[in-house]
């Protein structure tokens, strides 16, 4: 199995997110994360979906997303040639004694503090899923309270832009006569 | 004040409309001539200006029964069929047809009532989301809430239902939508960003194809439902008499291509022809128009076809490769497929060398032809259809249910015309046959149409017999009464020691039938007959052809042990087939 990560141009309709959703569900592909969010076009969402398939059925798993009628583009993005961040909002347990040692990880780390309690420390990090994880490895024995974390969102690199479109519009057809 | 809304008292343009209006001028744009509804709270203002349409409307029985007719309109005459409907159980009545459609890529329009948008989430009376719940078995749905949004819907429903792989749109009105004040005007442009079908073929593919098909010495065209869906039924024969290449037809594509032609193999897969089964076992290439590799093709997929190569044009990419890999992709409309085939074959002026592999294909399809035995006591189920079909001619629609008598109608019915064979096939949806068979009739009504019913299916949808004699639809009605589950009995048969666990639909060692279905047919004012023997059949079918002024209901009371063969069961390799019980057909490499 092997994780892929597909940035999907939706447009921003009601119910759309439960289309792709239930898409996944129905056809018996998994998903690692999804984030949605807003794009440069007011009329367009933008999805960012880790699946964990093998080759084929990811072919079919775009396909299947493309034959949806909101869905606008799919672009895969790798790893090499794209920028793909999450957000992890963590609270780890921090008394007098342990406050200094978090402190230092959090720096190591360039991660920030965004509130502090007597006995704890929130702290928010951004990076790759591996920068994550190898944060979370060491702050686990301060104690985790309490731990969110986004899905992932990805941007290729360069200038270009994967929202390049046309919005053209089809003339209405008549209706086809019978057969015979 | 009566009188006050006169027709004609300055109507313009910008003319003020209700919802309900603007959504029934919408489908007079969209060319609908005939809806088979039933009306209910949520969609009742639609049915006040449908009154004064032009638009027929027909009063069905129950909403399953207005989504199948949608189906057999659609599949006999290639329109878009339409169904209409009220919220909550009004709209779930529908899931069953339009789940069918969806599997048969019908192009089917249903509009549903919905609850007014204030009481939406509330667990309203009659609320259900049928948007909700219709999303994994349509094309696309809609839910409208402002009036405003009704043309331009309606418009783009029918543009989805009918263009590229056609099939069902539903759209959810709210009431408050319908009874809101608003203006009409139909849409001259459509925007849908995100939906372009790919109609026509890639050049480089079809050149890549001619030369697999020119270098092949085994192949077969492959042809399935997307064949007649694309209306390509001409291009496909002149494909074949060009090159001489065999076909075989699927379920969904019965009268793709005439079954009186020599090349024409039969049906491939579960109950199929010895001969198409063998043929796409041992081809060295499968050129595939429209199919979509069923497992109630491919059988085990893993030893289908080992040798072929595949060329699969279809106007669905994600039929592609879905299930089998293929070695030449083509996506596109069929008959735009065909049609560059064919000129480019033709231009390059050579020919295949099948030969050998003709003579091998005809060889087996004479050595096992279909057959059946004809029992020493009551009547052949097989001898009845395959009465119906000399009798009723190449003209007629036939319009099966699912189960023993829809395969023996696929089998022992030679069709030579496409959409003159109507079934469930994706779905293998019991009771589709009589609804569909009155919406084909609506359709076609010039034609002949008869349901091949078995006694199990009839008894899910007969209620539209009603329909049918009110609406004036005179369908004709063959049911294949065995008293049972016919297609369950056979595996019980065949896999469960002859544990008739739940099959026998009759009183247990009572004689008494019920019910008695001609005498239910003449309760529904149809006329109703009965045939128990074989010298009476030609006798009762020519009865039944000569009543055209109302509807007629046959009860074929046959013999329940008759079985559909040849028969791979379900899960095992196209190998493993059986001409008749317990006997395998011998088609191997060195007969060729």
């Amino acid at each position: 199995m092997a994780r892929h990560t597909l940035s999907v141009l939706v447009e921003n309709k009601p119910g759309v997110l439960t289309r792709i959703a239930a898409l996944f569900s129905r056809r018996g592909f998994n998903i690692d994360s999804l984030a949605v969010g807003p794009t440069e076009h007011s009329d367009v969402s933008r999805m960012t979906i880790v699946v964990n398939v093998e080759e084929t059925p990811l072919e079919q798993v775009t396909k299947q997303l493309n034959k949806l009628i909101e869905v606008l583009k799919i672009v895969e993005l790798d790893g090499t040639s794209s920028v793909n961040r999450e957000l992890l909002l963590v609270k780890l347990k921090a008394d007098a004694e342990t406050r200094g040692q978090v402190l230092d990880v959090v720096q190591l780390f360039s991660a920030d503090v965004v509130d502090v309690a007597p006995d704890a420390v929130t702290v928010q990090l951004v990076g790759s899923s591996q920068r994550l994880a190898d944060f979370l490895k060491v702050v686990e024995p301060f104690g985790i309270r309490e731990l969110v974390q986004s899905g992932m969102v990805a941007i290729g690199r360069g200038p270009r832009s994967i929202s390049e479109r046309t919005l053209r519009p089809v003339a209405v057809p008549t209706p086809p006569p019978a057969v015979g | 004040m009566s009188g006050a809304k006169q027709a004609g008292s300055g109507a313009t343009d910008a003319e003020s409309v209700t919802g309900a209006q603007s959504l029934v001028k919408a489908l007079e744009h969209a060319g609908v001539e005939d809806i088979f509804g039933y009306p209910g709270g949520a969609i009742l203002p639609a049915y006040d200006p449908l009154f004064d349409s032009k638009i027929r409307h027909i009063l069905v029985r129950h909403e399953q029964g207005a989504g199948h007719a949608a189906e057999g309109y659609a599949s006999a005459s290639g329109r878009v069929g339409v169904c209409m409907a009220t919220s909550g159980p009004g709209a779930t009545n529908l899931v069953t047809p339009i789940a069918d459609a969806y599997m048969d890529s019908v192009p089917m329009v249903a509009i549903t009532g919905q609850v007014p948008e204030a009481l939406i989430g509330t667990d309203a009376f009659q609320e259900a989301d049928i948007r909700g719940i219709t999303m994994p078995i349509t094309k696309h749905n809609f839910l409208v809430t402002d009036a405003a949004d009704i043309p331009r819907t309606i418009a783009e429903a029918f543009h989805l239902a009918s263009t590229g792989r056609p099939g069902p749109v539903l759209v959810d009105v709210t009431k408050s939508a319908l009874q809101a004040t608003t203006s009409f005007q139909w849409p001259t442009e459509i925007t849908l960003p995100g939906y372009r079908p790919v109609t026509r073929p890639h050049a480089k593919q079809i050149r890549e194809a001619a030369r697999l098909i020119l270098a092949a010495r085994k192949p077969v065209l492959y042809v399935g439902g997307g064949t007649i869906r694309s209306r390509a039924h001409k291009e496909l024969r002149i494909l074949a008499e060009l090159t001489g290449i065999p076909v075989v037809t699927t379920l969904m594509a019965r009268g793709a291509f005439p079954d009186s032609h020599p090349q024409h193999l039969g049906m491939p897969g579960m109950h199929g022809t010895v001969s198409a089964v063998a043929a796409l076992q041992k081809s060295d290439l499968i050129i595939s128009l429209g199919a979509r590799f069923d497992d109630r093709v491919t059988g085990d997929l893993s030893t289908f076809a080992p040798g072929a190569l595949i060329i699969h044009a279809d106007i669905d990419p994600a039929e592609i490769g879905k299930n089998r890999h293929t070695d030449v992709p083509i996506v596109g409309d069929i008959k735009e497929v065909l049609t560059d085939l064919i000129a480019l074959l033709k231009a390059d002026g050579q020919q295949g060398d099948y030969e050998g592999w003709v003579a091998f294909c005809a060889g087996i399809k004479k050595q096992y032809p279909l057959g059946y035995d004809t029992p020493v006591e009551g009547l052949a189920p097989q001898y009845v259809i395959e009465r119906l079909g000399a009798i009723s001619g190449p003209e007629t629609i036939f319009a099966a249910g699912v189960g023993q008598h829809q395969m023996w109608a696929a089998q022992f019915i030679s069709y030579e015309h496409p959409n003159t064979w109507l079934n469930s096939g994706g779905a293998g949806t019991m009771g589709y046959s009589v609804p569909a068979a009155m919406g084909a009739k609506v359709a076609c009504p010039d034609a002949t149409v008869w349901s091949i019913d078995g006694d199990g299916c009839f008894q899910m949808t007969n209620q539209e017999l009603a329909t049918c004699a009110i609406e004036d639809i005179p369908i004709k009605v063959a049911v294949i009464n065995n008293d049972n589950l016919g297609m369950v009995r056979q595996w019980q048969t065949l896999f469960y020691k002859e544990r008739y666990s739940n099959t026998d639909l009759q009183a247990h060692g009572k004689k008494v039938r019920i019910p008695d279905f001609p005498k239910l047919a003449e309760a529904y004012g149809c006329i109703g007959l009965s045939c128990e023997s074989a010298a009476d059949v030609d006798a009762t079918i020519k009865k039944a052809m000569e009543i055209d002024d109302q509807p007629v209901v046959i009860d074929f009371r046959v013999h329940k042990d008759a079985m559909v063969w040849p028969m791979i069961a379900g899960g095992a390799s196209n190998d493993e087939i059986q001409y008749a019980r317990d006997l395998a057909p011998r088609f191997e490499e060195d007969d060729l």
